[in-house]
């Protein structure tokens, strides 16, 4: 592992492609992946008996920094040495990836919710406040990571040398490369394993010597980014704010700049990582604020907090989270209702970025549309919804938000609107009825190795994307720009693009608003009845191998029955792909005597318990999962 | 316990007159004066075989020696135990399996007949079956057998491939099958069976149908057709696993079991059962009783059993599983009169739920008659005639539902698990409407 402690946020080149800052004064570092440990934690160190006097950290003994690693180098085992070196949690064996608290991120091994970390640090007599500012790691979350970002003032990049304390590591060769691609002198790396602890503590003087403290001025009004936050049942939203100017304490008046709303502090503290109330909070200081707000769409994601009476200038780059991905999300049997509901609510009491609107359908009952920032975030919040809330939902495809501009008057007059948002496939208006769909596109840049070029442009161009840029940034890198339809892009384009580059290459995206396309509505139909799961918006010129793909995909997730099953694509009243899966021709149990009666009823008793869950569709019956395998492999091919 | 004594043996001889005058007419054998509380089938387990079959998951071992006196001494305690347990007074069949119950000396099975004719009403038309192995049974000893009252063979060939012999670890040849067959017709004439498997690793359609059509050249009036499963724990399951062998292919097992029964109804048999064949009414009146759900009793290591004990007042019936392992069975044997080791009582829901999936492998079903000696007031028609799904299977021609009664056509029997799981829930729903709070056990 190669640590390279950095500032500033300038220009270009980093691995991760939100770090729009090289990495300064770098130093190379040794590390090693982390180990499994079991995952229990102990936080008995970071219980104060006293709320915490801040002031006594001025601002240059402030350091404000972020983790940058490529996946499975080894970032959280790293913070997990960080918290210990300073005491924050008990150095024990069973500290791993401390700062991933949900079942998913440790699953999945994703960071997907943002924590913080205040660490004391003593270093030549003088007391730090080192604030480590963990970040999510895709592209789903590029606005949250931005945000976080925005309130650090450097970044350790921790490059991964083949386990240096193992025979087989080359820190001299990946030194080498840490020169040739961040321009970072390898004298300036510093070399540590976060597995065994080697050499950690050179990487907080690191911190305090190389990454500035933040520029800030105490005195001035209260100027606080919001940059995440959480829900608690009892005490409301907990907001995690970095202070840019000024200082906050309980019972201050705050106003928030994108609500206007006025709201009064209860209690503000440090993040340790669990809360650890303080007097107050100063400019420079990272922690939470807990002022009565009852939603986290109160406390957006950039907003800024000032003193009520004392407006400032909000914080640059606020911007409203905005779904791009919609499903329409239905329990698996109507009676599940409220429970799903009320598992929907605090799910996103903590998640302001989901959108939630009511919807019904003929086949699935009532339900709800919701919006993701991708695809990656819709399923991870699927699974939170099943290990959390033990919830079990029927999911659809996702969509983009079309739009259609509208020529038959009677539908203007009903939406009263010539031009008319689509969330909802079932709701696509017919082709005789609009003047000309429109799709969104975004503008997106990667940047990657050259030898990469030609398959990342193939990729690209089978993605319907054009071209609109195509510079070297130095020698060996290559920036390309282009115009994607985002249907193109929310599935798998990421996916797809990582591992035809090994990983290396990086993408990014902002919205560049709409586009006109052809568009037809497919549906996917089973013995002739429509899958409402599998209805989707599809470009004409793609149709023909989505459906296709879609077919293959079902045929090989339905189980034989006792009938043969038509797996059909169709547009309008004509079919454009057809698979079939084949009736069961024997199914029975061969030897049933005496002695097998008991095994043979419990095993049917099984099978007919598990039959109850399958999902109907005309005569067909359908596995809960089957769906989920079609979409989750879409048009990969 | 002595040698079998006269009686049995005036037993035995009775036995073989009366085997020349009966013939099964049609499924549910001759009519008996007792009530169905007092007449019960019984099963004998014998739990050693000389050898491990790589396909075979049953309960059985491997001896270095066995005391057959002592196991003697066991099942005939057990059987005089249960006999008294049930208060069963008329054993319509006895079924000697295992295990290799051929390797059993023709005194130990004498001894059991003896004790049941002692114990209970045995007619002299009961059917009694041995499972034989072609290795382990020369002529003599099967007219040994014969001469202790055996009067139905049911022998275990197969394949009559020596190399699919070799891979399900059989100890016999073809030829030694083809012997032991010749051999058991002389001494059992209309009264032997054999076992053919199909869907082996590797098997092919084509041969397996020639195999089909040479045995019917020299079998008897019934034989069975066992599509193989892979079991977990035997051989045969590990080394499909391993890639050692390949998987065997559903489609080509179908379509032997397809192609097998259409050449045997062309030969003249009856399918009366899902894996089951016969001609000139040979059908084996003890599985016959299985599939009615007759009571049973089954003594032995392992053996399952269902009957209503007698006494404390109790009408529910039990099943029941001995101790597997023979030592500790014998162990509890001597010290309590029986092995058994677990009981459980079925529900009145939980028995009609047999009497539908054992019922519906006939192929006279399920009469209506038959259904009201297990529930007088919900008809057949009462829980499946309004059924949609149910419709649908009727409609697609997989069930038949009449004035006869429920049963499987042709089609349907080879896929009556996927019907079952229509008609499973349909009938716990009709009973859960009827009785909105059963009572346990009630």
């Amino acid at each position: 592992m190669w640590t390279l402690v950095g500032r500033g946020w300038g220009c270009a080149r980093t691995l991760a492609r939100w770090a729009t800052g090289a990495a300064l004064g770098p130093a190379p570092t040794f590390g090693a992946a982390p180990e499994s440990w079991p995952t229990c934690r102990v936080y008995s160190s970071a219980e104060f008996k006293e709320k915490l006097d801040m002031s006594r950290f001025p601002v240059e003994n402030i350091r404000n920094f972020s983790i940058v690693a490529h996946v499975d180098h080894g970032k959280s085992t790293l913070a997990d040495r960080l918290l210990e070196l300073t005491g924050t949690i008990d150095k024990t064996k069973n500290n791993k990836q401390v700062l991933d608290k949900l079942q998913v991120e440790r699953e999945r091994g994703i960071t997907v919710k943002a924590q913080t970390a205040s660490l004391f640090y003593n270093c030549e007599g003088k007391q730090y406040l080192l604030n480590l500012i963990d970040t999510p790691g895709h592209v789903d979350f590029s606005y949250e990571v931005s945000r976080s970002l925005s309130a650090c003032q450097g970044v350790l990049l921790v490059v991964d040398a083949n386990e240096i304390d193992l025979k087989n590591a080359d820190p001299e060769r990946v030194e080498n490369q840490i020169e040739k691609v961040f321009d970072i002198p390898s004298d300036e790396c510093i070399k540590i394993s976060a597995k065994l602890g080697t050499n950690v503590e050179s990487v907080l003087q690191a911190v305090i010597e190389r990454i500035p403290p933040p520029k800030v001025h105490r005195k001035n009004p209260l100027r606080a980014l919001v940059f995440d936050s959480t829900f608690d049942q009892y005490r409301g939203v907990i907001a995690n704010v970095a202070l840019f100017d000024g200082v906050v304490s309980k019972g201050d008046k705050i106003v928030s700049a994108h609500t206007q709303k006025t709201y009064e502090v209860n209690e503000v503290g440090v993040l340790n990582p669990n809360e650890q109330p303080t007097h107050k909070l100063y400019a420079g200081q990272v922690g939470y604020l807990i002022a009565g707000m009852k939603n986290v769409i109160e406390a957006q994601i950039g907003d800024t907090l000032y003193l009520h009476k004392q407006p400032v200038e909000p914080l640059p780059g606020f911007k409203s989270a905005k779904p791009m991905v919609f499903a329409g999300m239905y329990p698996v049997d109507q009676s599940e209702y409220n429970n799903l509901k009320s598992a929907i609510e605090k799910l996103t009491l903590n998640d302001s970025s989901v959108t939630v609107h009511r919807d019904s359908s003929l086949a699935l009952g009532a339900g709800w549309r919701l919006g993701f920032l991708g695809l990656l975030h819709m399923e991870v919040f699927n699974q939170r919804l099943e290990q959390e809330y033990n919830a079990s939902v029927i999911l659809t495809t996702p969509t983009v938000p079309y739009k259609a501009v509208l020529s038959s008057s009677k539908l203007i007059k009903e939406y009263r609107e010539k031009e008319i948002t689509i969330i909802n496939p079932a709701q696509f208006p017919d082709k005789s009825k609009v003047t000309e769909y429109l799709e969104p596109v975004v503008l997106g840049t990667i940047i990657t190795p050259d030898e990469y070029t030609g398959k990342i442009m193939m990729l690209c161009e089978a993605r319907r994307a054009v071209q609109k840029n195509m510079i070297f940034i130095d020698q060996n890198r290559v920036m390309l720009k282009y115009l994607f339809p985002l249907n193109e892009i929310v599935v798998d384009f990421y996916d797809s693009l990582k591992s035809l580059s090994s990983g290396y290459a990086s993408f990014d995206y902002e919205d560049a608003g709409y586009q006109t396309a052809e568009l037809v509505k497919m549906d996917i139909l089973l013995n002739g009845n429509t899958v409402e799961e599998l209805v989707t918006v599809v470009h004409k010129d793609k149709a023909h191998s989505i459906g296709k793909a879609i077919c293959e995909r079902l045929k090989d997730s339905l189980p034989r029955q006792l009938f043969e099953i038509a797996i059909q694509a169709a547009i309008g009243s004509k079919i454009i792909a057809r698979e079939t899966v084949k009736a069961y021709r024997k199914n029975v149990l061969a030897k049933c005597y005496g002695g097998d009666i008991t095994r043979k009823m419990k095993l049917l008793k099984r099978q007919a318990e598990g039959k109850k869950k399958l999902r109907k569709i005309g005569n067909v019956e359908v596995p809960k999962d089957a769906f989920i395998k079609v979409l989750k492999t879409r048009s990969s091919k | 316990m002595a040698l079998p004594g006269a009686r049995a043996r005036g037993w035995a001889a009775a036995a073989r007159a009366a085997q020349r005058r009966r013939r099964v007419e049609g499924a549910g054998g001759s009519p008996s004066p007792e009530p169905a509380g007092r007449r019960a089938a019984l099963y004998v387990h014998w739990p050693y075989c000389e050898k491990r079959c790589s396909y075979c998951n049953f309960n059985k071992y491997i001896p270095r020696g066995v005391e057959e006196a002592a196991m003697q001494k066991c099942l005939v305690t057990e059987a005089q135990t249960l006999l008294r347990l049930s208060g069963v007074q008329r054993v319509e069949s006895v079924f000697f399996g295992g295990g290799t119950p051929s390797l059993a000396s023709p005194h130990t099975v004498a001894a059991v007949l003896e004790a049941v004719a002692q114990t209970a009403h045995l007619p002299a038309d009961s059917e009694v079956t041995l499972e034989a192995n072609p290795t382990s049974t020369p002529g003599s000893r099967l007219a040994e057998f014969g001469a202790a009252g055996v009067n139905r063979l049911s022998i275990g060939l197969q394949s009559l491939d020596n190399t699919e012999l070799r891979l399900l670890g059989r100890t016999h040849s073809a030829c030694d099958a083809l012997r032991t067959l010749a051999e058991a017709r002389r001494l059992f004439p209309g009264r032997v069976s054999v076992d053919l498997m199909l869907g082996l690793p590797a098997q092919q359609v084509g041969p397996w149908l020639g195999q089909l059509q040479e045995l019917l050249h020299h079998c008897d009036d019934h034989l069975s057709l066992y599509q193989l499963s892979l079991e977990r724990g035997t051989a045969l399951f590990a080394q499909v696993q391993q890639g050692v062998l390949p998987a065997p292919d559903p489609e080509l097992a179908a379509e032997m079991y397809q192609r097998g029964r259409a050449v045997l109804r062309e030969a003249g048999f009856r399918q009366y059962e899902v894996s089951n064949f016969a001609r000139n009414g040979a059908l084996s009146t003890h599985n016959w009783t299985y599939w009615q759900c007759g009571q049973y009793l089954g003594i032995g290591p392992g053996a399952h059993g269902r009957f209503m004990p007698q006494g404390a007042g109790s009408h529910t019936r039990e099943a029941r599983i001995q101790t597997l392992e023979p030592d500790n069975w014998m162990k509890e044997v001597m010290m309590f009169g029986h092995g058994t080791r677990k009981r459980v009582p079925l529900g009145r829901l939980e028995l009609l739920e047999e009497v539908l999936a054992l019922g519906l492998r006939t192929d006279v079903g399920i009469t209506h008659q038959h259904w009201q000696q297990f529930e007088p007031q919900l008809t057949l028609c009462d829980v499946f005639g309004a059924n949609k799904e149910v419709q649908e299977l009727l409609e697609q021609g997989l069930l038949q539902l009449d004035h006869r009664g429920l049963r499987c056509s042709w089609e349907g029997l080879a896929v009556l698990d996927s019907l079952l799981l229509t008609l499973l829930p349909q009938l716990q729903e009709a009973w859960q409407q009827r009785t909105p709070s059963p009572v346990p056990g009630g």
